[in-house]
This record gives C-alpha cells, structure tokens and sequence, in this order.
C-alpha cells in the first residue's frame, strides 16, 4: 500500500466530492434549525408568548391595612407601624445552607429562626411563596441584606405593616393581639381574602371582630424579574381597609385599674349601667400582647405559661369564684320578691345557724354574731350571714334559682365577649346531673352566701351589677360601641327585671350606700374623700374549706390559700354612671383590697373628665 | 523545490496586480462576512449582557486579537503546519495529561493549565485545531481513500486527546475535537461502508458509557434534554427558559432590549450559551433566518475555500475545520432551541468568552492561509 503511488488529482477529486456532500448536509442541518426555529416562533407562538408573559407578569395579592381601635375617648389602642422583615423565596435559593450562613454573618440569626423557618419551608406552602426570616430589621441590617444583594438571589427584604398595641399589657387580654397564621387556621379563613394575610387576631377583640378588622384583599399586576423582584406595577386593586373600632373601654380606668393591681392577682371590670358599654375590663397580671405578634419566642413564653400567677389566662372572663356576700344584694331583693320577708322584720344572730334534723352548724362570719335586731338592711350593710341562712331556706332553691337567673348568672350573656364561661348557678337538676346527689337545704343556705356550687365571672357580677344599677333594665356587655361610626347592635337582650314592688330598688341601693357609710360598715374605709354617692357590697370566698369548728387562722395560712376579696359597686347611686366588679385572689379583706381598687376606677371615672385629645386618625 | 521556487516566482510576479488584502493573503469575502457576524454579535451581546458596556469592550478586544491571529495565520505556509503537525500534537496530549495532573478548573472539572503562574490556557481548545491538523497530517502521507489500518490508526489519533479531555471531564470538547478528526477521514474519502459501520458502533457503545463512563452530571443532562419538564426548577429551566424565549419572539421578535425573557433574567447564561435564545426573542424567526443565513454563507465560502488548497493535507485541515465550525453552530442553536442535549457549545463568534473566539479566529486564520497559498 505505501509503494502505491499518491495520486493528486485523485484526491482532489475525492476532496471536491465531499466538498459537495458537505455543503448539502450543512444545507441540510441549516433547514432542521430552520424548521425547528420556525416551529417555536411561529407553530408554538402562542403557547410560549403566554408562558412568557405568565413568566414575566404575576398576580400579588396585597393584605388590606388591619382596621384601628381606638378607646372611648379616641386613644389609639391597636395601630399598625411599618417593620422591614427578611424574607426567602426558597425556588430561588440555589444554596439553602449556604444563604443562611451569609445571612447569619450579615445580620445574624438565631437558632430558632433559622428551626422556624425551615419547618415553614418543609410544610406544605404555595411555591414561590416569600417566606419571613427575620422580622424589625434595623436600618442597618436593611442596608447590609442590600449591598449583598447580588449574593443572595430569592432574598428581599420585605416592608410590611404590623399590629402594634402601644397600651401594652394594660389591654393585654381583653384586645388580645393578631398572630401568624398556622396551618390549621389557613383552612379556616377564605382562601382569597386571606392570601395575602399573616397575622390573624388570636384572642380578645382582634379575634372576635376578625371579620370587621381585616378588610378585603386587593391585588397587584406586577411585572418581576426571574429573582422575583417588582420591577413594575402594570395594573392595581387597592384593597379595602379593615374598619376602625371605637370600644367602650376607657383607657384611663384600664391603666387605673392595672396600676391599682400593681401586680396582684385579679380582675376588675367596669359597665356603663346605661348601655352596657364595658368600661374597664382588666385581668392581672398581665402580659405583653407586643411580644405575640411576630411570634413569641419560647423563653418569653415559657416564662408566662409556667408562671404561678398565670398572666395568660384572662380572669375577667374567665376566671370563675365563688361570689360570696356580693351576692347578698341580688338574694336579699329575691327574698322580697318571694315574700318569705319584709325590710321591716328582724332577726336574733347568736353567730351561727342550724336547721332541723341537721347537726351541722352554720357559721356567721362574725363568731358572736351580729346582734338582736338584724334587719335585711343591717344583713347588708354589716354582711350578716345568719339573716340570710334563715331567709335563703325560707325562699328554697325552686324560687331563688330562676331570681338570680335573671340577672345572668350561670349564662354568658356578653354581646361581643368571645371566650367568657358561663360560671355556674347551681340548682336541682344541675346537682343530680353532675353530682349526683339530691339537693338539700343546706345547698340552698351556701348558695343563699354566694357560696357553695356557685361560680361567677368577674364580667357577670359586673352585668349583674349593672342590671342592678339600671333597676332592672337590662343592657349586654359590649366592648365596641362603633364599627366605622355605625354603632353596634343589640338584637336581642335578657328580659328586664320586673319588682313587684319597685321602691325595693332603691332601698336596696341605700343599704348598699351603708355599706361604705355606716359605721359598721363592711366597706367603711372608702368613705374618705369620696364625692359621689356609692352603692357597693363586699365578699369573701374561701379558697380551701374549713371544717367544722376550726378556727379561720389567717397568718397560718399561707399567702395562696387565703381568701378571695370581691367587691361589687355602682355609682352616684343617683344617676348610675359606672358599675363595677372587683376581685383580688387571696386579698383576704375585700374592704381593703378589691373595694379601693373599684374605687380608683370609679373616681377616675366620675371625678376626672377625659382629655380633648384623641381621634386623630378619624377624618 | 524547483516547483516551490517557480511557484513563488508566480506569486511574486502576480503580486504586482494584487490589492493590498490579497497582498496580505485575506479573502476580502470572508473576511467581510466575518466582520459583519463579529459586529451583530457585539450588539447582540449588548442586549444579552444586561447593556453591559464593560463586557462589549472586553468582547471587542478579543474581537482584536482573534483577526490579529488571523493576518499572522494567514501569512504562514500550510507547509508549516504541516510539519508542526506531529509535533504540536505531542506537545498537546503532554499538555491535557499534565492538566489532569496538575490542572485547575472551576465548578468539578479540570481544564486549565496553569503556565508558571502567568497566564493560564486550556490544552482541550488547542486540541480542536491540533486534532485534525495531525489527522490530515497523517493522511496526506497515506494512499485515499483510507485502508482499515490507514483508519484504525487515525481513529488512534482521534480518541487519544478525546479521551483525555472526557476524562476531565469535558464532554462536549471531546466529542467536538472527536468531530473535527472524523471531518478530515470524511473528507479523505472514507467509503459509505465504514460510516455506517460507525453509526451502527456508536449505538452500541452508548448503553455502555451511560453505565460505565459518564458522570453524573452528565447523565443529568442527557435525561433533562429526554424531559425538560421532570425538573422544571432544576435542570431543566434552562431549556424550558431558552425555548419560552425564542417561541414568544414570533416572527418580528419583541425588538431589540424588549425580550421580557432575557432582560428580566429569566434567562440563564444568556450572554455565553444561550445568547441565540436572546437574539431570538428579540429578533424573532426574521432575524433568526437573517443570522442562519449568514453562518451558512461562511461555511458555504470556508468549503470552497478549502477545496481551493494546493495539496490534500491543507484541504483536508482547512476542509475539517470549517465543518467544526458549522458543527460549533448546529450543536449550539440545536441545544438552545431544544433538539439536541445541552452539551455547553457557544455560539461561534456571538457568545461572551475568549477562548473560542481565539480559537475559531485561529481556524479562520488556517483556512485563510490554505487558500491564499492555493496554487493558481
């Protein structure tokens, strides 16, 4: 082969033919790029400019601004300040570990962020949904995410408006406070209005008025690149602003009220005998609702959960004591009504009660007892207990039960108050249901001492006193007097109570003024420099039972097992402006302890007008 | 030699009617075809770039260098190459073995040398012209068409380097250096029978570098182009993102600067590999058949003038390396625009980057010089 001779032309020849093949296969495979070229441009037009423009173009839901609430006089209660917070598309993260890291050193994060977001990451989610990070960034933190910007695609910083409570803890429970969204509740809302929707009211009126409070979604046509940036706004939907609430709550008695606690354990809440209109309505300890709104952390949480003084739980509404003396009123006017007596009659109080057939002694409170001549005045005005063992086993269950029904008790009668117990006013067929057992006499001497089965809210000795102080005429509790300037309705509200013989409204309301005028007094002590007419009735209900014949031994007993002090008040008994309820757990003496709280709150009411400022957000 | 010297006698006494780019051993053809694909290239990457000015410059300067290399290319004697052959071939298979030992690389592979630290090169873009040089080398000494052993041998020389550069692994070089020899046994006159035979090879060797030799990665590519939509956030975006962008461009394109596609982002390695799909969303099918037209007319000069080389081993070089060219062209808008595997081509003298504009500048500058040195 190798002797064999080149040949020039031979393989110029071979070259030229070649040549040839190649210039029709080049021809050939510019023709396929051609038709291929062709086919997307031209066959597949439409399928790939509408992929471009869904590309290109994104539908952005915009969370409407939350509605404000502001306190009787136009204080600002609940606002929405603007924060910055560090948010993730994670489809557009190429390095997850790696962005974190960046982020870490930039601004830095903490441990239960980073475990927070991630399990948001890894739950079920839209895609190319911006997921939060970090939330109140500083304007530095702002500034480096910022220069870095080019390191970290799908990283934004995102403005964003978010719920402020600038009273604090002074309406921790009764505001409550809006936080995120879990899972669960998602499914709950309407999947439009809410998508672009983070926080939810999770308690308290943010909770209950969720609906007036959020407004409608509006949404965006936006224009983004490929790393989810706006770049242009094509089309707009504004959406449509939650509505502003105008409670009835008067911030000046809730601070009042929340600095007269100072710390101990109680509840106090105040109605406009007039309308209803829930004045004050405290539980305390309280809490921070500023630390629930992007999320707690588990240190500030634990701490509140595990504390003995369980700020979380709102004793208002939900706190459920046995009522004691401040039931005598209501009993005392159910004794007139069922005629087992008159103001006139007196009873002998040796210092202690025992029916027929029964060896248990009935104990006055005072061990040698009131006296000869206890009328229901004096029974009032020095809480006499053997006056009304006699006349509660006169009466019987059968009639006082449905009396003091009337006036709320065991029911839930709040008109926009989520989440208040019933509390419970016992009676026969309650007794057998749940205990089995028939009802006795001696039931109906303990609950004729507001003791025994019965329980009452902080809000319902409220209600009750203020049906009292309305003489009879019934208004619900309400916490919002105007949604958007239209006031709130109330369809429906218990019937009236109805006297025989109403002039016992009135003396009863003058042996409640005795209560704090005489000399005897259980309340005495708020005579001094008091400038108004006041009507009020003292309690105590015992913490752990005493048995028979022992001594009640306070300095033995240990701060926790003392007894409850309530105090129920309304005021000038003339022309009734605020009705109170106060409860101090373990406060032992209730002249001392829940009667000057509802007194502070009281005079701040009626003694000091409010201050011109307020409403100035209103237009 | 008496031959040589009549023949430079002639182009001695033709140069006095020669123009001045004939004088310096240009085709005014190609080279205006070439300038006019270099400047629609340049505004092109000023779109694809973001408007990137600092990134035209830096495409202008290489634009520079690579007809610089043409005119000095140009002015050498295919005998030159020729005889560089064998050794210019040794010292690259020296050189892509010493960057498998001591290269440096980015992103998982190996594919610089670095040179005493001062610059860096990449042995495996030196093999795209060293390949078929050693091939026609090799062949010009051999009786055409090719005996089997003729054709074992060159196959040798083939997959030598190409093996080399898989092993970095960098497999679209390999199979383009792999394509630019096979081009030359092509040209050489390599019967129908073998080609077929070697089509027949190739689908039965497949199977086993998927199971025994391709990377990972590797893989992911080939079933990513099977299924563009199984991994549309992964793998697959690049080629649902480039054909999104060339379909919606249409006939008359969206107009220069307003692909929503590419100036938006969407786009990945919109100025390197996939600036056809910017061009063609902004161009549409008009400009697209504009651009296809003008690659063909280059080819269509580079044949010719390669056929016009005085011996075999210069048409078979020249031949080689023009069809690499179109190869470099097919390869790259067929990936883009979704018919073929994404395999990391360029776009020959549009896409960002130095290298294979150095490169192609080269092969333009050895097919110049083939056919200025033609025999008249």
């Amino acid at each position: 082969m190798s002797f064999a001779l080149k040949d020039a032309q031979v393989e110029k020849d071979i070259f030229a033919k070649r040549a040839y093949l190649a210039a029709f296969f080049v021809f050939l495979l510019v023709c396929v790029l051609a038709a291929r070229m062709s086919y997307l441009q031209v066959t597949q037009y439409d399928l790939y400019a509408s992929k471009s423009e869904n590309n290109r173009v994104q539908l952005k839901p915009v969370e409407p601004i939350r509605g404000l609430i502001f306190d009787r006089n136009g204080v600002l209660l609940a606002e929405n300040l603007p924060s910055h917070s560090l948010t993730i598309v994670p489809e557009r993260v190429k390095d997850m570990e790696q962005t974190l890291a960046l982020i870490d050193v930039l601004v830095g994060i903490t441990a239960e962020q980073k475990e927070s977001f991630l399990k948001k990451v890894s739950s079920y989610r839209r895609p190319y949904e911006a997921i939060p990070l970090k939330y109140r960034l500083s304007e530095t933190e702002i500034a480096k995410i910022s220069v870095n910007n080019y390191f970290l695609p799908g990283v934004q910083v995102e403005a964003e408006l978010v719920r402020h409570y600038p009273m604090g803890e002074h309406f921790a429970h009764v505001l409550g406070y809006v936080g995120q969204m879990n899972e669960r509740e998602k499914k709950k809302f309407d999947p439009i209005q809410y998508k672009a929707t983070r926080r939810i009211g999770k308690i308290g009126i943010e909770r209950y008025y969720e609906a007036e409070l959020h407004g409608q979604v509006g949404y965006q046509k936006v224009e983004t690149n490929a790393q989810g940036r706006i770049l242009k706004v094509l089309e707009k939907q504004s959406p449509i602003p939650g509505k502003n609430l105008i409670l009835n709550l008067d911030a000046r008695l809730q601070k009042a009220a929340m600095e007269a606690f100072d710390g101990r354990r109680g509840s106090l809440v105040a109605m406009d005998p007039k309308t209803g209109g829930v004045l004050a309505m405290v539980s305390s300890p309280a809490f921070d609702p500023n630390l629930f709104v992007n999320g707690i952390s588990y240190k500030d949480y634990n701490a509140l959960r595990d504390s003995l003084d369980v700020p979380l739980f709102d004793r208002a509404t939900r706190g459920q004591y046995p009522p004691g003396s401040t039931m005598k009123p209501f009993i005392g006017l159910g004794f007139l009504e069922s005629g087992v007596t008159t103001w006139e009659e007196e009873i002998a109080d040796p210092g202690w009660y025992m029916l027929e057939n029964d060896e248990r002694v009935y104990r006055d409170w005072k061990r040698d007892g009131h006296g000869e001549h206890i009328d229901l005045r004096h029974a009032i005005i020095q809480s006499c207990d053997t006056y009304f063992y006699e006349m509660s086993f006169r009466t019987g269950i059968d009639r006082l039960h449905p009396f003091l029904s009337r006036f709320g008790f065991g029911q839930n009668t709040g008109l926009d108050i989520g989440n208040a117990l019933p509390a419970l006013l016992p009676d026969r067929d309650w007794k057998k249901k749940y205990r089995g057992r028939s009802w006795y006499a001696g039931d109906t001497l303990n609950l004729g001492l507001g003791q025994g089965y019965m329980l009452a809210t902080p809000l319902q000795l409220a209600t009750a006193m203020n049906v009292f102080a309305a003489k009879g005429q019934w208004h619900r509790a309400k916490l919002v007097q105007l949604i958007d300037g239209i006031p709130l309705e109330e369809e429906t509200r218990p019937e009236n109570v109805v006297l025989k013989d109403p002039t016992n409204w009135d003396r009863m309301d003058n042996a409640m003024e005795g209560v704090i005028q005489h000399y005897l007094g259980t309340a005495k002590g708020l005579r001094k420099n008091l400038k108004y007419r006041l009507a009020g009735k003292t309690g105590t209900a015992q913490v752990v039972g005493i048995k028979q014949n022992e001594e009640y031994d306070s300095e033995a007993l240990l701060e926790r097992q003392r007894d409850h002090a309530l105090f129920v008040s309304f005021a000038p008994i003339d022309d009734p402006k605020i009705a109170v309820a106060s409860v101090v757990e373990n406060g032992e003496s209730a002249g001392s302890t829940a009667a000057p709280i509802a007194k502070i709150v009281m005079d701040k009411f009626i003694n000091e007008a409010p201050s011109t400022r307020g409403f100035a957000y209103e237009n | 030699m008496a031959g040589d010297f009549i023949r430079q006698l002639d182009d001695s006494s033709m140069s006095r009617g020669k123009s001045l780019l004939q004088r310096l051993n240009i085709d005014l053809t190609m080279l205006c075809l070439l300038l006019l694909l270099c400047v629609g290239g340049l505004f092109i990457l000023y779109s694809a770039s973001g408007q990137n000015m600092g990134m035209v410059y830096r495409q202008m300067v290489y634009f520079g260098l690579g007809f610089f290399i043409i005119f000095v290319l140009a002015q050498i004697d295919p005998r030159w190459f020729q005889m560089a052959a064998p050794w210019m071939y040794a010292i690259g298979i020296i050189a892509l073995i010493l960057v498998l030992l001591v290269g440096v690389g980015a992103k998982g592979a190996q594919r610089w040398l670095s040179v005493f630290g001062l610059f860096r090169f990449q042995p495996s873009e030196v093999m795209k012209l060293v390949t078929p040089m050693m091939v026609a080398w090799y062949l010009s000494s051999k009786l055409l068409p090719p005996k089997l052993n003729t054709i074992a041998m060159v196959l040798v020389l083939i997959f030598l380097p190409a093996l080399l550069i898989f092993k970095q692994p960098d497999l679209g070089t390999a199979l383009l250096v792999s394509s630019a020899g096979i081009f030359v046994l092509l040209f050489a006159g390599l019967s129908s029978r073998w080609i077929m035979l070697a089509i027949v090879t190739v689908l039965a060797v497949a199977p086993i570098m998927w199971y025994g030799v391709m990377h990972d990665y590797q893989k992911q590519r080939v079933l990513t182009f099977l299924d563009p939509e199984s991994d549309p956030l992964g793998a697959g975006w690049n080629i649902i993102q480039s054909k999104t962008a060339i379909g919606s461009g249409g006939v008359e394109g969206k107009g220069y600067l307003q692909g929503t596609q590419s100036q938006l982002e969407f786009l990945p390695e919109r100025h390197t590999d996939f600036i056809i799909a910017v061009y063609a969303e902004e161009h549409g099918l008009i400009g697209v058949m504009i651009l296809l037209a003008l690659y063909m007319a280059i080819v269509m000069r580079g044949i010719y003038m390669a056929s016009r080389g005085r011996d075999t081993f210069s048409r078979l070089f020249a031949g080689a390396l023009v069809v690499t060219f179109f190869i470099y062209v097919f390869v790259n808008i067929g990936m883009v625009s979704g018919i073929l595997p994404v395999v990391g081509v360029p776009l020959p003298l549009i896409s960002y980057g130095g290298t294979s504009i150095v490169t192609l500048m080269g092969a333009f500058g050895v097919i110049m010089s083939v056919y200025m040195h033609r025999r008249v």
